[in-house]
């Protein structure tokens, strides 16, 4: 067992490092890190310029600037940005931020698509199960940063309405200093309201419609007819034995689509100006910098994997059949 | 099948031709996938067949209307630098449903090709197709696409975008169609031919394919819609088709930084955007539908624990002989 | 449950109807039936697919899909059933009315436990706390032959085999002391030894509860051992109803003569050609005029095309809806049949040379323990050291039950590379020592036949593709494709103008006469089949057995064939090997083996195949 353990996590290892590998070197051979410097003007003195070089080893080989990197993650170090600040220090803050923004969101929108995506289900053919249709496929469509943008819009509407700030929607918290642990909490809450929602939104639409598919598919099945012969009613039959049993496929493509929250979560936070993992690998790319690309990547992949071991887990869990013995 | 169910589909299907005939009423009867179609379709041809009859082109600038609302002379408004919002979406319009569609069939023939060999062949072949995938799974796309497409400028970066997206668009559904084809291996007509000496690419030609041929259109139909959403987000951030050129993405971008003021200027381009990717989406469930009705088709959730499934029998069945 | 007073029988349906969307408008699956059950009586109502059994007993218990459309009558002790909602009905299921369905496999919900499962039955009729459901769960399972129940009680339904699960779902019909118990064929999908137990169990809640059976089945053997009264439907209504005794010692509808007849006995020569019914039960949106049998029935005249005969009473409890019924008589019915098929003369080959010969062959599997995590535990020795031989022009019977192994040795055979232990001699070559070239000169003399017609033939082919597929293969012209495939259809008894449709067009008995034609394409001297008519319905498993019998006299061909239905093994096979757990507990000529059995397994085996006969 241990054996079979550990040749997985090892895989798992292989494929994160080649990933990380592949970026860096990517990365380094498009990136011009001496960009800034050269378009400056004036333009400095070639010396300087040589000696910022020599600072990022640039003239090193790929492959050894690599592992020399990689030398410095095992410990700890993912490197230095080009402003000269420790990658480390700034990914713990903005991977906090990300969190914040995210957790309330995708947990509340999960949940509520399961539970429309059932109730869609067992109401097939209904008006109700056509309408959650209708808008589901419509949210679906539409890219997150235009609902976002929409959100904002009539957030604006009802604030100017209402005359007053209800809806806060530039950062996480307010430029001004607030003070006063209630009122911290209130702006914070002001400042997430929409973005929460528009995650919501995002996740409630997309979940509902695989959560109903394979619950048409559960409700099929045979043991549904044996609950509803022992007595249960229609409703108490689906929910109770259909909706759990369900629940397995969702496991799978819940886990699976922990990667895809990350780059959801980049829109999000360019258009409510959260300075998070997202805008941070952005404004990274934009900026030629090589760390703070390659560790984003590398983190980016180790939450794949850690998805891929999770929806294991959590298959286990809701499924019986798979437990190891 | 039940006996309901037998009572109620009972009546065999019409000779030959009658099959794909049977699918397409199926079709026909689901309305919305035919709003969809039809809308997809006229969507295309405009975009294509619309540029040439206007009188601005996208990249002309008209110095006496900046930023102007819509007006019978420009009837989407106009740019900053006065260019012909109409035009632009058009163009945008264009090169995005060049794109989706593209990609959409690359992806699905690589899709396809890896995941029928792997399924068929299995041993170190699917291992290592396999591992292929979960290796392209785990690099980050978006990053190495953003890397590599701003570097390329106009229309090379459409092309660049093309490759990439296929690239690391067609994992999961080849991981279905190994699936499909592994449990189609071990149906009884697939021995059959196997028993009777057929060579293996004579039993993917005549009998994996036609088997997954619906999957497969399923999947493409829906790919449309899933690149063009994944071109639209790289646009968006800046990454995607690069100036001068334009896709609906790009504009989106640009326009929405003025959305709450000037309206016009990415209203147009998003509402297209939405569009077209809801026909997609539902094309791709009418056409599951009419394919097989009893099912719901393959989704990835289902699909892996269909898999898991299908092995937890396998192993149940052996318990059961001990 | 105490007798009761009512004077109204237990269960009284009148002139009930169902009917479905389909493709082509609406069809109806029951189309004006009538029957009634008393307290403690078992009613066995048998009919093949497509006569609308199952779907007129899940409209009792009102479970049928919901586009369906009822009509008519259904009254349980004179109250009427039909037009209640989902919450009055489901306070009758499970308490006055129970179900027990036929596919064991999935009747349970997996994610739950076996002992809540049964306790839920409890708990939703409200009679009792938690606890004491639990406790009666317990009990429960324990009355129907659980071992280690209370332990047992927390497993998981994947746990537990296809019987066993079945013994679950009784559990939960019989505990809220039902009225009335419906079984929806309880016992295809199991091992006939298996069968017998639950046949036994159903036979104790029956005693136990008091309560009325209705036994749906298509298996005559079983009405006749379980049942106190049968009711034969087809197309959709009751074709006949009689006192179990009556109706096997003197059917009078023409139908259920033709079953009776055409049904491979353990009684009886061995061998002997069956008396298969013509053609194949209508499709029901395509209905024919008046009397839906008649297109079948060897005495039909043309005022049976004229309306529906109905049911009318011949004696105090039979009723027959046949026309002709009062002037044709059991005897004659039987001898209809007879004339419409002609005798062959029966040549039995004895001593001749050994076509197959297997040795020791062993096959083990490895065990993988979750899917989680793949390890290997352990393995399974799926074949454990067999051996066998089958002579040209004789048949011999591999039979067992599941997880024999019967099945991986076919296909051990039909991969034709040297196996993982012993060895295996096609027409004198030894497979390990098979070149490529000789290889496929050994397939086409080796051809095999699957069990499930629909899954054997490749949809997407018209049958022209399907059976010039081997032909193609082994490089035949054109012209000689062309040439073959028609004679081919026209010796498994079809038309050759149908060459061009596709499989869905066909029924399960022609697409298996296919299947046979297209093992046939390349001439072989050896034929495998691997449950051959097992999925057909009974009226067509007659005609099939009669082909594969007429071939193997015609040809010289021998056959090697698998299948646990000993009544078949009769009907077919010379020589026979049982299997138990992947080894042959016995062998031998088949008439010694059904005369005088040896083995302990081969007697229970053979005592446990119900018979179609009503002894007393």
């Amino acid at each position: 067992m241990t054996g079979f353990l550990l040749r997985r996590t090892l895989n798992y290892i292989v494929l994160l490092l080649l990933a990380s590998f592949l970026t860096f070197s990517l990365a380094s051979l498009t990136f011009n890190p001496l960009d800034s410097l050269e378009q400056r003007n004036p333009r400095p003195p070639q010396s300087v310029i040589d000696a910022k070089a020599e600072q990022l080893h640039l003239d090193e080989p790929i492959p050894q600037r690599y592992l020399s990197w990689l030398g410095g993650v095992v410990q700890g170090d993912f490197g230095t940005t080009l402003a000269g600040q420790p990658v480390s220090e700034e990914l713990g803050r903005r991977v906090a931020v990300s969190l914040r923004l995210l957790i309330l969101g995708s947990v509340i929108g999960t949940v509520l698509g399961v539970l429309i995506g059932a109730a869609s289900a067992i109401r097939q053919y209904k008006f109700s199960d056509y309408f959650a249709t209708v808008v589901s496929l419509l949210i679906i469509s539409t890219p997150i940063f235009l609902l976002a943008t929409l959100l904002k819009y009539g957030a604006l509407q009802i604030n100017t309405a209402t005359g007053t700030q209800v809806f806060l929607y530039t950062g996480e918290t307010s430029a001004t200093q607030v003070v006063g642990l209630w009122d911290q909490f209130v702006d914070r809450a002001q400042h997430l309201v929409l973005p929460t929602l528009a995650l919501v939104l995002g996740a409630a639409a997309g979940y509902s419609r695989y959560q109903r598919n394979a619950m048409l598919d559960v409700l099929q099945s045979d043991f549904i007819r044996t609950a509803r012969a022992k007595g249960l009613s229609r409703n108490r039959a689906l929910y109770k034995h259909g909706l759990r049993t369900a629940l397995i496929p969702m496991a799978t493509l819940f886990a699976y689509s922990l990667g895809g929250l990350i780059t959801g979560a980049t829109f999000v936070e360019k258009i409510f100006g959260w300075h998070g993992v997202g805008e941070w690998f952005v404004d990274g790319i934009n900026a030629q910098d090589l760390y703070i690309v390659v560790t984003v990547a590398t983190f980016a992949g180790l939450v794949v994997l850690v998805s891929g071991l999770l929806s294991d887990i959590v298959l286990a869990l809701l499924d019986p059949r798979v437990r190891v013995s | 099948m039940t006996e309901t169910e037998l009572i109620a589909v009972g009546a065999p299907e019409a000779a030959a031709a009658g099959r794909r005939k049977l699918v397409w009423r199926r079709f026909l009867r689901n309305k919305p996938a035919v709003v969809g179609a039809v809308i997809l379709l006229l969507l295309l041809i405009a975009s294509f067949a619309l540029p040439p009859l206007l009188p601005w082109d996208y990249q002309e600038m008209d110095y006496k209307a900046l930023l102007k609302p819509p007006s019978p002379e420009h009837p989407f408004g106009t740019t900053q630098i006065g260019q012909d919002v109409l035009a632009q979406t058009m163009r945008g319009l264009q090169k995005s449903l060049v794109i989706g569609f593209c990609v959409a069939i690359f992806s699905s023939v690589i899709a396809s090709t890896a995941g029928a060999v792997a399924g068929l062949l299995g041993g170190w072949t699917d291992r290592a197709i396999m591992w292929l995938v979960d290796l392209l799974l785990v690099v980050p796309a978006f990053i190495i696409i953003a890397i590599f497409a701003p570097r390329t400028k106009g229309s090379g970066s459409i092309v660049i975008l093309i490759i990439l997206l296929s690239v690391f668009g067609w994992m999961i559904a080849a991981r279905i169609i190994r699936g499909l084809t592994m449990s189609l291996r071990d149906r009884e007509f697939v021995r059959a031919a196997r028993y009777m000496g057929a060579p293996t690419h004579k039993v993917i030609i005549s009998h994996i394919i036609p088997n997954i041929a619906s999957i497969l259109i399923i999947d493409t139909t829906l790919a449309v819609g899933a690149a063009i959403s994944a071109e639209t987000g790289l646009s968006f951030l800046g990454f995607g088709v690069q100036p001068p050129d334009v896709s609906l993405g790009s504009l989106i971008a640009t326009g929405t930084k003025s959305a709450l003021t000037y309206p016009w200027l990415f209203l147009f381009a998003g509402g297209l955007l939405v569009t077209i990717v809801l026909c997609a989406n539902l094309v791709g469930d009418g056409l599951r539908d009419a394919f097989d009705p009893g099912a719901r088709g393959a989704r990835k959730a289902r699909k892996d624990v269909a898999e898991k499934k299908d092995e937890a029998q396998v192993e149940l069945k052996k318990a059961e002989k001990r | 449950m105490t007798a009761s007073t009512s004077t109204a029988p237990l269960l009284e349906v009148t002139d009930l109807r169902v009917s479905f969307p389909g493709e082509e408008g609406r069809v109806d699956a029951v189309r004006g039936v009538n029957y009634t059950v008393a307290d403690g009586e078992v009613l066995a109502i048998v009919g093949e697919s497509g006569s609308g059994k199952s779907v007129s007993s899940l409209a009792v218990i009102g479970l049928l899909p919901e586009q369906a459309r009822v009509q008519g009558s259904i009254r349980l002790r004179g109250r009427e059933l039909l037009g209640l909602g989902d919450k009055q009905m489901s306070k009758l299921r499970g308490s006055a009315i129970s179900m027990v369905f036929q596919d064991p496999l999935s009747a349970l919900t997996p994610v739950y436990r076996v002992g809540d499962q049964v306790a839920e039955a409890l708990l939703a009729h409200g009679t009792m706390q938690r606890k004491e459901a639990a406790e009666r769960a317990i009990e429960l399972l324990e009355l129907v032959g659980i071992p280690d129940a209370r332990v047992r009680a927390r497993a998981f339904p994947h746990e537990f085999s296809g019987g066993m699960r079945q013994r679950v779902v009784i559990a939960m019909a019989i505990a809220n002391d039902p009225a009335l118990i419906i079984c929806d064929e309880p016992t295809t999908a199991l091992d006939v030894t298996v069968q017998r137990q639950i046949l036994d169990l159903l036979r104790k809640a029956r005693d136990i509860t008091g309560a009325g059976v209705i036994m749906i089945t298509h298996d005559m053997g079983i009405a006749a051992t379980i049942a106190d009264r049968v009711a034969v439907m087809y197309a959709g209504k009751v074709v006949e109803t009689a006192p179990v005794a009556e109706l096997f010692t003197a059917p009078r509808m023409p139908y259920t003569v033709g079953l009776l007849g055409s049904i491979p006995r353990m009684d009886g020569p061995p061998r002997r050609p069956l008396i298969p019914i013509v053609g194949a039960p209508p499709a029901m949106h395509d209905l024919p005029r008046g009397c839906s049998f008649a297109p079948r029935c060897p005495v039909s005249i043309d005022d049976c095309t004229a309306a529906e005969p109905p049911l009318e009473k011949v004696a105090p409890r039979h009723s027959v809806a046949c026309i002709r019924t009062a002037e044709i008589g059991t005897t004659q019915l039987f001898d209809a049949y007879r004339q419409e098929i002609a005798e062959p003369p029966q040549q039995d080959v004895t001593e001749s040379d050994v076509v197959l010969r297997v040795t020791d062959l062993v096959k083990t599997f490895p065990l993988t323990s979750g899917v989680v995590l793949r390890r290997k535990t352990g393995e399974v020795r799926a074949v454990d050291g067999i051996s066998f031989t089958v002579r040209a022009g004789r048949t011999l019977a591999l039979v067992g039950e599941s997880g024999s192994g019967k099945s991986t040795t076919l296909s051990q055979i039909m991969d034709l590379v040297r196996p993982q232990s012993g060895s295996i001699e096609v027409l004198g070559n030894d497979v390990a020592t098979l070149t490529k070239a000789r290889t496929r000169e050994i397939r086409r003399k080796m051809q095999i036949v699957f069990q499930d017609p629909s899954a054997s033939l490749d949809p997407r082919l018209p049958i022209f593709d399907a059976l010039a597929e081997p032909l193609r293969i082994d490089g035949r012209s054109r012209e000689e494709v062309n040439r073959r495939v028609p004679e081919l259809l026209r010796q498994v008894g079809l038309r050759p103008e149908h060459a061009d449709r596709y499989p869905a067009d066909f029924s399960g008995g022609q697409k298996q006469r296919i299947s046979i034609a297209r093992a046939l394409a390349l001439d072989p001297s050896l034929l495998v089949l691997d449950e051959p008519v097992s999925s057909l319905d009974v009226s067509i498993q007659a005609g099939v057995l009669n082909l594969l019998r007429d071939l193997q006299a015609e040809r010289g061909l021998s056959y090697l064939f698998v299948s646990h239905d000993l009544s078949v093994v009769r009907n077919l096979a010379h020589d026979i090997a049982v299997m138990l757990r992947g080894k042959i507990v016995e062998s031998g000529p088949a008439e010694q083996i059904f005369a005088d059995p040896r083995h302990e397994y081969t007697r229970s085996l053979i005592a446990a195949v119900p018979e179609p006969v009503v002894s007393g």
